[in-house]
This record gives structure tokens, C-alpha cells and sequence, in this order.
């Protein structure tokens, strides 16, 4: 390649870059600026709105409530989806297309659909069991299996499942061992892909909770948007930095793990 | 090396080879015979190369010693035990697979030591048993390596040495040189054979490469559709094959077209005795070896059946294969190069064949091709 044409192709990413960096931040810019705004034209820039994230105990109680139903739902999904899509590809191979089909279906039922069937459900939940905010665990755990399979299945196809298997089987290990200590480790990539998008996935649900009657983070900022405008484009300001950050740690422990393995060694 | 080795074969006294016996095993894939009754007494000591093509159902046969598969019928007996019910990971068996397999999230270290952790091996005795195993395959050297920073055969070396930590009670290598190279694939072999009558543990090797099945086993078993076609010494089965089947697949053979009389078989104006001199008389197919085609002399103006012209010669190194063209056929002839190099393509010969006792097949119409 000739230095004036790498030189072209240099300028033509920068250029890229800028623009969707653009794209991405220009609305975040703004929303940052209306959410600083005093009260009137010629009032200076105050951090009132976002301090009164903190001081409003139902909005705090909206934020911890979705982080929980956001660990609770990725640990679920891990928990459930993991083994059994192990367990299908290395012994019942013949089942894939059913696991898959299952998992993709919520993806073609519109959350309005979902609330119908479910609503008898959760009146009994509530009644008999709890009215906790958590059991929407439950229904989360369904809305976040296509996007989890699909990274599970990428991560799963990456690596040799059946020979690691029996390799680590012929050494002696268990199948808890296998899973935990062969597999697991060499999807890791995967695993946090698939949680970040269960996190992504609970942190944006609005329809559901708000049709069940309860108070997620959506739920509250669409309230509070009724309310004061200011708080409400704040709280969506820091769930989208939240999310950032989320990416930037899955970015870092997403890496090839041979740099942490090699120091463990040593 | 011989340090480590010495101490290796210390560390593996307590666990001498064992016998091992396949008891009219039996396995089915939907209605499809894949094994159909084998038995096999493997002697303790011993490596047996499993041989044959593709699908004969080699593996499916190591398989089931490894308990990674269920018999359908028969038994697997171990050191007097029967495992046929146990588990893989009850077994006691160390395997090396054809496909790299080790844990790419560990070290070569990590992997050699990690079956001695699931036997709940001291965390010293398991950095001294590894650091020997890794010795022993000549890579102590590569002891914090990952496996994408090992070669091919480096990460089978490897491998043999995580199967041999454990100290099984047999080792099972399921084709484990069929992804390397030529010249590492005969160095390596060479290895496992070395490290194998070091540790004295009893082997049982798939291939499908009778070169390497010659070259390694004390005794090879030859499998064909899901049985046994031959078992016997390496020479044996290459000088003095049981079936036609074993003729073809191990070494090259000449298909000659001739009539049996009287426990002999007429090929081309020439007599031969059989190896199974009761043969009923009639047309058939004399299997003949390239080392049993001799050039008699030149034959610029000779004629006869026998007469070709030489239209190509491979050079083997001591030996050469010079195929010859009869006109009808074509025949391969092994010669000392030196007398294949008097004889480039394009010169008229003579052959003869050399009265060594051959196999015949009748399985097919007698249509000659070499």
C-alpha cells in the first residue's frame, strides 16, 4: 500500500470516528446541558437536578431495585442457560434447534403480549408469594434469552467443547469440573458479553414493569419526567454513563486471559 | 534426558503395564454396525497399533476403552477388572487426541498437573510429577507456555505427558500425529515409542497410517468394517498378509489378473505358489508386492507378457519404484536405485516375478490394474 493512499485511509477513519463519535455524544452533550440548566434564562449552570438524584428516596429505591433485578437476571440467565447449552451440545446434540427456537421465541412476542399472559401469573405471585419488584426477575430471565444465546452459542462454538470435554473427563474430572473449570474459563468472552447484554436489556425495560405496576428505573424516570424534566434527563445522563462503564470493564476483562494465567503461574 | 527419564520411570514402577481385554465388543449407531464383536488381548507392555481406514471403526473402538462411549454389547477388561460400566473418569486411562486438546486457559504446567489435582495429589508431589512429565517429553523448557505458544507437536508432547502424569493404567492415542507434519509427525512417533517402552505401560494406538503402524507397534490390528482382519507382528502382517483386504491396505500391491491350478496361480506366463495352497481352481486376482517385480533384463527387442516400457521412477532413497507399462497394465516394481537408475523412462524391460508365496482375491471380475 503506497504511503498516499494510507495516508487517505488514516484520515478517512478519523474522520468516521469523529463523525459517529458525534453521533453518540452531541445528544449526551445535551442532554448533560438542559440537565445543568437553572431555573431561569439568565440563571448560572447548577448541579441541583443531579444531587437530586440522591436526595429522592423513591427514585434511589427505582435505581437499586433495577441494578439488583439486573444481577439477579444475569446470574439467572448464567445459571440456567449455561449448563443446559453445554449439556445439549456435547450430549444431546439432537435438541440444539429445540433450545434454540425456545430461546429465540420471546423475541417475536411483543411485551404487550407477554404482560397479557403474565398478568394472572403475577397477581398470584403477588398474593402468594411476594410483591417484591424482584419477582419481574422471572420474566426478565425470559426477554434477555435471545440476546444471551446468541452470544453463549458464538462463545460455545469457539472452542473444541467435545474434545476439551473428554480430555479433562479422561484426566479424572467430574462433569461439574468440566464445566466450571474447562469450559466456563475458555467462554469468558462470552459470559460477560451475554450479562452485559441481560444488564443492558433489564436497565431499558419499561413496558413490562410499567404494565405490572412497578417502579423500575424507566418506570421512575418516566415519572419524574412528569414531574421535573431536569431530574428525569439526569437519571437517563448517569444510566448511559453506567452503561459506558459497563463496556469499558467488559472491554478490559474481556482480553485474552494469557497475561492474568501467566501471572498466577509465576 | 536420560536423568528424566530415569527418574520418570522411578515414579511409574509402582504401576507396571497391566492386560487389557476387548471381550466380543459390539457398538451400534442407528442400526449401523459400527463394531461387530472384536476381541483383544492386549499383553501388559504391550502397544497394539490399530489400523484401517476411514470408518472401520478404530475409534469407536478406543472410545469405548476410554468409556467415552457405551458398548452395545461386550466387555472392556482392564488389569482383571471389567470398566465396561465405569465412567470415564473412573477408568484410569490417559488418551492423547487426534485434535489439539489442551486447556488453552493453562499452561503446558497447569495442563500436565491438572489430572493429578483432580486425584487430589499434594500441590509438591504435583510440581515435581509435572516438572518430570515435561522432561520427559523434552520440553521442560516450555513449562509457562500457552497452547497457542506451543507448535502442533509440541502441544501433543504435551499431551502425552498430561496422560502419562496421571499414570494410568493404560495410555490410548487416537490418531495423535494425523495433524503434524511429515517430518515431525516421524520424529514424534518415534518419541511416543521411546517413552512409551520407558514407562512400560500397555498402548493401544489408532491410525490409519500403516507406516506408521509398522514402524511403532509390537503388534498391529488390522480393522476392517468393524472387525478384525489381521492381528499379528508388524512383519507378518506386511509379508504375509491373511486377507486380501490387509494385502492392499497395508503397502502397495500389484493386482494381477490369473488362473489358480493346483495351489498355484498363473500370472502372465508365470507361475507363483499361493499362500493358501488349497485355493479352489479358476480365474483370479494374484495380489503381488512391487518388491517381488524384478527387471530381468533389457528388453529393447524382446516380447511376451511381461515386456514394458519404463514410464516413470520414484526415488525412495535406497530403493526406487519404477512403474512399467504392458501395454494392458501398468505394474510397480521396488528395485535397489542404483539398478532402477539403469533403466529410465523410456527404455523397453523384461520383468520377472519373483516366486514368493501371494494372496488372491476373488471379489471382483478379473480386470488388472496395478
Amino acid at each position: 500500500m503506497s504511503r498516499n493512499r494510507r495516508l487517505k485511509l488514516q484520515v478517512f477513519r478519523v474522520i468516521v470516528f469523529l463523525v459517529f463519535g458525534a453521533f453518540f455524544l452531541v445528544p449526551i452533550g445535551a442532554m448533560f446541558e438542559f440537565s445543568t440548566r437553572g431555573n431561569t434564562e439568565t440563571a448560572p449552570r447548577t448541579l441541583s437536578a443531579w444531587l437530586t438524584i440522591a436526595q429522592s428516596p423513591d427514585l434511589v429505591a427505582a435505581i437499586l431495585a433495577s441494578l439488583v433485578l439486573a444481577v439477579v437476571t444475569s446470574v439467572g440467565m448464567l445459571v440456567l442457560l449455561v449448563p443446559t447449552m453445554i449439556w445439549v451440545r456435547l450430549r444431546l446434540p439432537r435438541l440444539s434447534r429445540v433450545v434454540e427456537f425456545l430461546c429465540l421465541l420471546p423475541l417475536t412476542i411483543p411485551g404487550i403480549v407477554l404482560v397479557a399472559g403474565l398478568a394472572p401469573e403475577y397477581r398470584w405471585l403477588s398474593i402468594n408469594v411476594s410483591e417484591s419488584i424482584l419477582t419481574l426477575a422471572f420474566v426478565y430471565l425470559v426477554l434477555v434469552l435471545p440476546y444471551t444465546y446468541r452470544t453463549l452459542h458464538t462463545g460455545l462454538a469457539a472452542i473444541d467443547v467435545k474434545t476439551l470435554s473428554e480430555a479433562a473427563r479422561s484426566l479424572g474430572a467430574g462433569w461439574a469440573t468440566v464445566m466450571g473449570r474447562i469450559i466456563v474459563p475458555n467462554m469468558w468472552s462470552a459470559l460477560l458479553n451475554a450479562s452485559l447484554l441481560s444488564v443492558a436489556v433489564v436497565l431499558g425495560e419499561f413496558t413490562i414493569a410499567n404494565l405490572l405496576n412497578y417502579v423500575n428505573l424507566q418506570v421512575s424516570i418516566f415519572l419524574l419526567g412528569k414531574a421535573n424534566a431536569a431530574v428525569s434527563i439526569a437519571v437517563a445522563v448517569a444510566s448511559l454513563m453506567f452503561a459506558f462503564l459497563l463496556l469499558v470493564i467488559l472491554s478490559f476483562f474481556g482480553r485474552p486471559r494469557t497475561r492474568v494465567a501467566r501471572l498466577e503461574e509465576a | 534426558m536420560t536423568t528424566a527419564v530415569a527418574a520418570a520411570g522411578v515414579g511409574t514402577a509402582t504401576r507396571a503395564g497391566v492386560e487389557v481385554r476387548l471381550e466380543s465388543l459390539q457398538r451400534r449407531y442407528a442400526g449401523v454396525t459400527a463394531l461387530d464383536g472384536l476381541n483383544l488381548t492386549m499383553a501388559p507392555g504391550e502397544l497394539v497399533a490399530l489400523l484401517g481406514p476411514s470408518g472401520c471403526g478404530k475409534t469407536t473402538a478406543l472410545r469405548l476403552v476410554a468409556g467415552l462411549e457405551q458398548a452395545d454389547g461386550g466387555r472392556v477388561v482392564i488389569s482383571g477388572e471389567d470398566v465396561t460400566g465405569q465412567p470415564a473418569n473412573k477408568r484410569d486411562v490417559g488418551m492423547v487426541f487426534q485434535a489439539y486438546s489442551l486447556f488453552p486457559h493453562m499452561t503446558a504446567w497447569q495442563n500436565v498437573a491438572f489430572g493429578l489435582q483432580m486425584r487430589k495429589v499434594d500441590a509438591g508431589q504435583r510440581r515435581r510429577r509435572a516438572g518430570e512429565m515435561l522432561e520427559l517429553v523434552g520440553l521442560s523448557g516450555f513449562a509457562d507456555r500457552f497452547a497457542h505458544q506451543l507448535s502442533g507437536g509440541q502441544q501433543q508432547r504435551v499431551a502425552l505427558a498430561r496422560a502419562l502424569a496421571i499414570q494410568p493404567k493404560v495410555l490410548l492415542l487416537d490418531e495423535p500425529l494425523s495433524a503434524l507434519d511429515a517430518k515431525v509427525r516421524a520424529r514424534l512417533r518415534d518419541e511416543i515409542r521411546r517413552v512409551q517402552l520407558e514407562v512400560g505401560i500397555t498402548t493401544l494406538f489408532v491410525t490409519h497410517d500403516q507406516e506408521e503402524a509398522l514402524a511403532i507397534a509390537d503388534r498391529v490390528w488390522v480393522m476392517h468394517s468393524g472387525r478384525i482382519e489381521q492381528l499379528g507382528p508388524p512383519t507378518t502382517i506386511y509379508s504375509r498378509p491373511a486377507t486380501p483386504f490387509v494385502a492392499e491396505f497395508v503397502g502397495l500391491t500389484n493386482r494381477l489378473a490369473g488362473v489358480v491350478r493346483r495351489g498355484s496361480v498363473e500370472v502372465r506366463g508365470a507361475s507363483i505358489p499361493l499362500v493358501q495352497p488349497d485355493a479352489a481352481d479358476g480365474p483370479a486376482m494374484a495380489l503381488v508386492r512391487p518388491e517381488a517385480v524384478t527387471i530381468a533384463s533389457d528388453g529393447a527387442a524382446a516380447t511376451g507378457p511381461l515386456v514394458g516400457t519404463v514410464i516413470a521412477t520414484a526415488f525412495l532413497g535406497a530403493t526406487s519404484r519404477v512403474t512399467v507399462d504392458l501395454g494392458d497394465i501398468t505394474i510397480l516394481a521396488q528395485l535397489p536405485t542404483s539398478e532402477a537408475a539403469a533403466h529410465p523412462a523410456g527404455t523397453r524391460v523384461r520383468l520377472a516375478l519373483r516366486p514368493d508365496p501371494v494372496l488372491i482375491a476373488r471379489d471382483e471380475a478379473p480386470a488388472e490394474r496395478a
